[in-house]
């Protein structure tokens, strides 16, 4: 028996909920669905005057990894523009084996999802849902 | 047609170790582990007499069907249309009334085509909310060309379709009842005769999605009153790309073909071409000559089996699974309670952990379920569910089967939440 996708950093993520909830009189919102699991993130934001997030709420209908990334995310979004979250987009995909180089905190907690495929997307949705909220 | 959801317990012995002997996959060790293979709604596995069938054809009569005269053409002609009639044996029908397709899903799509090109803007179809994906999504897209209309069986909350509401729903509109034969979720066998009696009173058709009932034994489809009948040969031991659709001859050949090409027509010119009568008219092009040899030796591998005793078996191992599931804490059985007019497919959830990462911690047992919706997001909405965790069994599963997934599951709950 081998289950280190469920690595401790990872269960505490998920566990941590940072951000999980809804924003009242969000900025802008985003919903994102992966037809394949039946997965569902929606991103609230409240954003500052230069596109910067300044408070970030989000809905998890998924499983341990989506609720775990989206923790992640919460954790460091804040202060951070459209470029900003998608260089985290990149660490993520990093940690993921997906694109080469380091990765960096909290991201590197999904590495042992990189031999993981069928799993990769749920770490992903919430960074998309949230890329569709400063599209 | 033994044990149609009976859930009689007779004492018979059933031979599991030698059934489990034909399947190679199932002694094979991955990464360690042993294979527990409990994903069969999805995809069964296959028995050497269904590889040896396709490697002979192969090897020995590869060449197209129905064109050449030559003695390989003539080879592969004779193995395909004996394949045909296994099929049709397995089935209880006419040789000449089975068309092979690519699957259940292009057996449907194949109805809801050419059935539904003979039907008129307010005719109406009737479906359920518990029936996979292939069962709605074609008769929707029929809806967007021709101007039909849809109605749903509601699903009671042991997870079977509810009949009593079929009076209220069956107009003399409704031309079609297309309803799954067992539930891909909940393993909840249909009332046939119920359904049957009711479209007959108002004069529609009866097609049944056999995907998850052809996998556990032969049927008699005349004594079921019904009209068409799919199923895919993946889910019944045979290989991928292929299925089988039944229909009354009467209705096939009234139907248009699905798709136009070689070996559907009766005569082609320029202006004008005229129909094979079914079902050489619903096959156009080469078929899948391989998969539909190996449809046929799956279903003679089924037929010779003794499904009395596999069905007991099989319910054997759906009464000591839900025993077990019901000792761990927070779990929830979706679907019916008993063993009564039901199949070997059980739905589960487990408080606080989402049906992915219980089927992600049981893979790292050595244990292949399936987890999600099933293709089946309509009867997840009713339910509010994010999904289940479903476990379908065959008749080579054992108890270690069970007694690995309990013991995973028992680990997903102390670790994941």
């Amino acid at each position: 028996m081998s289950d280190q996708i469920y690595q401790e950093r990872i269960v505490a993520l998920a566990k941590a909920k940072t951000g999980a909830g809804k924003l009242e009189n969000p900025t802008r919102t985003a919903r994102r669905d992966n037809p394949l699991c039946g997965d569902r993130v929606i991103v609230d934001v409240r954003l500052d005057g230069e596109g910067r997030i300044a408070e970030i709420g989000h809905q998890v209908r998924g499983c341990l990894l989506c609720q775990a990334s989206a923790s992640a995310l919460s954790a460091v979004a804040v202060g951070r523009d459209a470029a900003g979250i998608a260089e985290l987009r990149h660490d993520a995909e990093r940690a993921l084996g997906r694109e080469p180089g380091e990765t960096h905190e909290p991201f590197d907690a999904f590495a042992p999802v990189a031999a993981h495929k069928s799993r990769q997307e749920c770490v992903l949705l919430p960074l998309e849902a949230l890329k569709d909220a400063l599209a | 047609m033994a044990g149609e959801g009976t859930g009689m317990s007779i004492g018979m012995s059933f031979d599991v170790a030698a059934v489990r002997g034909q399947f190679p996959i199932l002694s094979e060790i991955i990464d360690g582990l042993p294979v527990h293979y409990l994903d069969n709604g999805a995809s069964a596995q296959t028995p050497l007499a269904v590889i040896d069938a396709v490697r002979r054809y192969e090897t020995t009569g590869r060449a197209n069907v129905l064109r050449g005269v030559h003695r390989l053409a003539e080879r592969a002609t004779e193995s395909y249309e004996n394949a045909r009639a296994q099929v049709a044996s397995f089935l209880g029908v006419p040789t000449m009334e089975i068309v092979f397709t690519g699957g259940c899903t292009a057996a449907i799509n194949l109805v809801a085509y050419s059935y539904g090109a003979l039907l008129k803007p307010g005719d109406r179809i009737l479906l359920s909310e518990l029936e996979h994906h292939s069962n709605i999504v074609p008769w929707q897209l029929l809806r967007s060309r021709s101007g039909i209309e849809l109605d749903m069986l509601p699903v009671t909350t042991d997870g079977r379709i509810d009949l009593s509401a079929l009076p209220s729903l069956l107009t003399p509109k409704t031309k079609l009842v297309s309803l799954a034969h067992v539930s891909n979720v909940t393993g909840a066998l249909l009332d046939v005769r119920t359904v049957v009696e009711a479209a007959k009173s108002v004069g529609a058709k009866v097609m049944l999605d056999g995907a998850q009932r052809a996998p556990h034994g032969p049927l008699d489809l005349p004594s079921l009153g019904i009209d068409f009948y799919a199923f895919a040969g993946h889910k019944a031991y045979g290989p991928n790309g292929i299925g089988a659709l039944w229909g009354r001859p009467e209705l096939m050949d009234a139907m248009p073909p699905f798709m136009g090409g070689g070996s559907m027509i009766g005569r082609v010119t320029l202006a004008e071409t005229t129909w094979a009568p079914s079902p050489r008219r619903f096959e156009a092009g080469t078929p899948p000559i391989g998969p539909a040899i190996g449809l046929g030796a799956a279903c003679a591998w089924m037929q010779a089996l003794d499904w009395a005793a596999a069905h007991e078996h099989e319910m054997d191992l759906v009464q000591r699974l839900m025993d077990g599931l019901q000792k761990i804490d927070g779990t929830q059985l979706f679907g019916p309670a008993g063993l009564q007019n039901r199949y070997p497919v059980v739905s589960f959830m487990l408080d606080g952990v989402h049906p992915h990462d219980v089927a992600q911690t049981l893979d790292s047992f050595g244990v292949a379920v399936r987890a999600g919706h099933h293709c089946a997001q309509p009867l997840m909405e009713r339910f509010d569910l994010d999904g289940t965790t479903r476990v379908s069994m065959a008749p080579y599963n054992d108890n270690s089967d069970i007694d690995v997934l309990l013991a995973g599951v028992a680990h997903a709950a102390k670790t994941l939440r």
